[in-house]
């Protein structure tokens, strides 16, 4: 069933909840007559980035950056919805009685954060973010608004996340260590894998780097769009032992299953911020964690809702209630926003269909 | 420090030995002294200051963060050191001074001689100038609960590995060693003398049997070899010598080296003849030999009571002699040894110490008979208490370790049953994608029928070729998934049925079943078996009854 929003034309004293309102499919812009990132199959839907947790297929437009509207095709196909528009960072477009403008948000190629301004109030919905470098990708922009809306993917003090290089360097050191091992990193196949290659890349390693299959699409669109990740394999048909002292890339699902058993002896790596906490890595049986997030961690969060300027702050999807405690301690009016749906990707992420593949 | 905390950092999440000797032998090999030398000792538990209570720990957060804050984080990580850790916030001093992390001798050096008082402002300052990684080591130290999985042989045979050396040889002067082991990281970089132990008492490294095999036979000669009992204690090495000043001092080892005296203050008076016994730890009432689980409840105890002492009495019997007085007997072959083992067992002529008698037989035969019916072979009323035979070569010297066909043990039969497979979990490590842990039931009279109720767990037992056998079986017969644990079939006509041997049951509270089985593992796998043939709860009870009453 497609949703619509909209009928609302003109009223005075715009509150806040007047522009945006959680509603059942995601957020929606009833004076826009559009949802952001909407979890079900909607009318008009404007979306932040590329994770298959924000951009689903089925809707009747999308407005998106260019780069996020290439992902959904690669993942959904060609008629992953009604018709499509595409946006770049700076551009404003008006939608109903509210002008939509696109800004980088730093979290995977493509990615932003979306202001909507009607009247004289703003509100940035930032979707997913990070405020940390990343190679492949442009990087996140402040915008000075009334009300931020931000993701608490990491929104507790015990999460800090550190620079990714000393990371990738704790892989290569790995690597120099067990040069008869094969090491399996596993790594979101969308964004977190792409980094961590650049990353390597940057790092001086230039040996080639294998793939699983399930990346190999999304990373020959990055390097379509310019971003250098030198020279690419796929780990199928390699012999086993000529896998000794390589590097692979894999969806996290992947480097606990059957499927590693092609490999000699693997060190299991994980690249995510969940990692900076043991418990998180011993559970998925992680020998090497690295802790490299493509989302803001504490201290990129309460720095960044500090530095917009917004008296008035909504938190999405995370750890709510710490991130909201700390704006209230700040003098900031702020509220969870209950959306069903979002979470981590790699949580998300479809289980593979190799069970039986021995 | 910070260094140390990535070597701690990377063995917690390592599960291969090999792969952890290599960590650890490079940590060696990079670091200096004595920053190694203290490693060394905080691996093997042989760093001794007043620890931290975790009640400091939580004041100390409480004055850098928001209580609420604080609260959330603990609830997420669930571990106090490493919440603390994580959240820890640099004072804006700490911050823009950047003074050094704090080396892992500073660390030491200051806990040994820090006063109570002193010690929370001094673990802020360190706080504040380690990096994560490091604030959880030191945590971890201070309060002293490492736990990473290492032992401190693991970490001994690491350092052995520095130099090409034996970890036996570093066993052996390991107890006249301190930290941080200058000398030691001197001799096996060949920079210096091999250091000389010193100590009056020193663990010897212990020889090992090799488990024997029908087809063994074949090809030894009874006249070759000795038999004994194998009691069914702990292994253990009594040694006692003098000092510079002519004093005996006396120790208990266990089979790894550790220092076990204070466990067994009982037995120390009758250590008064310098000399090493190679013997069996038991509880004797009344001149009889108890079972492994009334010993059990001697073991790991924080305090020996005197009451403890009194209703569990110690017990050694001796089957071998390493020294006796100045002499070093492990050259000389077995039955040399056994003959001055027995001088001297009659010379200390004490009531806690005796020795376990050889097992006379002239063939095979008549040994497969003796170690079938203890009881009429000479065991007597201990025959209870026997699991199988040794059988040690004439002329084998004491060698450390297993070398080959010198020593065998011959168990008696273990229990076997035929239990039902019904919960799986993924192993470890190498196994991470293998269901290779598995928990298994045997049938009862439930509410409605018959059910299967989990009697234990085992994750040994099979070959490479059967763990591949049950995983697929799992994977094509799992009902349900719990997270890591998969459901698997078990009915009557559908399901696997495990042949587990196992040593002993005893009973157990904890289990829903009522009973816990000792050293359990996968014997066979019966394919051909319907699970409704499996064993019943009612036949472990009968096992169980039949323990009881050898303990009576």
């Amino acid at each position: 069933m497609t949703r619509r929003c909209g009928g609302a034309t003109y009223i005075t004293g715009m509150r806040p909840q007047d522009i945006l309102l959680p509603a059942a499919a995601g957020l929606c812009c009833k004076p826009g007559g559009f949802h952001i990132d909407p979890v079900r199959p909607v009318e008009r839907a404007v979306i932040t980035h590329g994770h298959s947790d924000h951009a689903r297929a089925g809707h009747g437009a999308v407005l998106a950056t260019q780069e996020t509207l290439d992902m959904m095709r690669l993942r959904y196909g060609e008629n992953f919805a009604g018709s499509t528009q595409a946006i770049s960072y700076g551009e404003e477009i008006r939608l109903g009685d509210v002008t939509v403008k696109f800004h980088p948000a730093g979290h995977v190629l493509g990615s932003a954060q979306i202001a909507v301004t009607c009247k004289d109030t703003c509100i940035v919905a930032s979707g997913d973010y990070k405020d940390a470098f990343d190679p492949t990708c442009t990087s996140f922009e402040l915008v000075p608004c009334d009300v931020f809306i931000t993701e608490a993917t990491f929104g507790l003090p015990v999460f800090r996340h550190g620079d990714a290089s000393d990371e990738v360097k704790k892989l290569l050191a790995s690597v120099a260590l067990f040069p008869e091992r094969a090491h399996l990193v596993g790594a979101y196949s969308l964004g977190k894998a792409q980094r961590v290659i650049k990353l390597l890349r940057n790092a001086g390693y230039d040996a080639p780097i294998y793939l699983h299959g399930a990346m190999e699409k999304i990373t020959e669109y990055y390097q379509s769009r310019g971003i250098d990740l030198g020279e690419l394999r796929p780990v199928l048909g390699m012999k086993k032992a000529a896998l000794a002292g390589t590097i692979t890339l894999a969806p996290p699902s992947a480097t606990s299953d059957v499927w590693t058993r092609r490999f000699p002896d693997p060190v299991t790596a994980f690249a995510s911020g969940w990692m900076r906490v043991r418990a998180r890595a011993r559970q998925r049986g992680i020998e090497l964690p690295l802790v490299v997030s493509d989302h803001a961690d504490w201290d990129g969060l309460t720095a960044t809702i500090a530095a917009t300027g917004a008296g008035e702050i909504w938190v999405t999807h995370g750890q709510e209630d710490a991130l909201v405690h700390w704006c209230k301690s700040q003098g900031l009016r702020a509220q969870p926003l209950d959306l069903v749906g979002y979470g981590d990707e790699e949580e998300s992420e479809t289980p593979l269909q190799d069970e039986a593949e021995a | 420090m910070n260094r140390f905390a990535e070597l701690l950092d990377r063995l917690a999440y390592e599960p291969g030995r090999n792969n952890k000797l290599r960590l650890i032998t490079g940590y060696f090999r990079e670091v200096g002294d004595p920053d190694r030398g203290y490693a060394l000792a905080a691996l093997t538990g042989a760093l001794s200051f007043k620890h931290a209570k975790p009640a400091l720990i939580r004041d100390l957060i409480a004055s850098r963060t928001d209580e609420v804050l604080f609260g959330l984080s603990y609830d997420y990580v669930g571990d106090l050191s490493e919440t603390v850790a994580l959240m820890w916030p640099k004072t804006a001093l700490a911050a823009h001074n950047n003074p050094p992390p704090p080396t892992l001798t500073e660390v030491v050096a200051t806990l040994r001689t820090l006063g109570k008082t002193e010690l929370p402002k001094q673990l802020e300052r360190w706080l504040d100038e380690l990096d994560e990684t490091g604030r959880w080591a030191l945590l971890k130290l201070v309060t002293g609960a490492l736990r990473i999985g290492i032992s401190a042989r693991l970490a001994k045979t690491a350092a052995a590995a520095l130099g090409d050396k034996d970890p036996h040889e570093v066993e052996l002067i390991w107890p006249g060693l301190s930290p941080p082991y200058l000398d030691l990281f001197a001799w096996l970089e060949g920079r210096g003398e091999k250091p000389v132990n010193r100590d009056p008492a020193p663990f010897r490294p212990v020889m090992l049997a090799h488990a024997i095999e029908d087809t063994d036979f074949a090809t030894l000669d009874p006249a070759d070899y000795i038999a004994e009992w194998k009691w069914d204690g702990i292994r253990v090495q009594a040694v006692a010598g003098r000092d510079d000043r002519g004093q005996i001092t006396a120790r208990l080892y266990s089979r790894t080296g550790e220092d076990i005296t204070g466990s067994f203050p009982d037995l120390v008076p009758s250590l008064r003849l310098a000399g090493a016994i190679d013997g069996e730890l038991l509880i004797l009432r009344e001149g009889r030999v108890q079972s492994f689980n009334v010993l059990q409840q001697r073991l790991n105890r924080k305090i020996v009571s005197p009451k403890l002492i009194k209703e569990f009495p110690i017990h050694l019997r001796a089957y071998d002699l390493l020294g006796d007085d100045e002499n070093d007997l492990r050259e000389l072959p077995f039955a040399e040894r056994r003959e001055r083992l027995e001088t001297f067992i009659g010379k200390l002529d004490d009531p806690r110490i005796d020795l376990s008698p050889t097992v006379p037989f002239a063939s095979w035969d008549a040994l497969t008979a003796a170690r079938a019916d203890p009881a009429s072979a000479g065991a007597g009323d201990d025959a209870d208490a026997v699991e199988g035979v040794m059988l040690k070569r004439r002329d084998a010297p004491y060698l450390p370790g297993r070398p080959k066909g010198q020593w065998w043990k011959w168990k008696r039969d273990p229990h076997i049953i035929d239990a039902v497979l019904m919960y799986a979990q993924r192993g470890h490590g190498k196994r991470s994608s293998y269901y290779s842990d598995y928990t298994f039931g045997v049938w009862t009279e439930g509410d409605g029928g018959d059910e299967l109720v989990p009697v234990g767990k085992a994750y040994f037992g099979f070959t490479d070729e059967e763990l591949l056998q049950i995983d697929r079986f799992v994977r094509r017969n799992t009902t349900e998934k719990f997270g890591p644990v998969r459901h698997v079939v078990h009915e009557g006509d559908k399901g696997l049925v495990l042949e587990v041997a196992f040593e002993g049951l005893q009973r157990s509270p904890r289990h829903k079943s009522g009973v816990a089985m000792r050293f359990p593992r996968i014997s066979r796998l019966r394919w051909d078996k319907p699970p409704r043939e499996a064993d019943r709860l009612e036949t472990l009870e009968k096992m169980l009854k039949a323990e009881a009453e050898v303990e009576a």
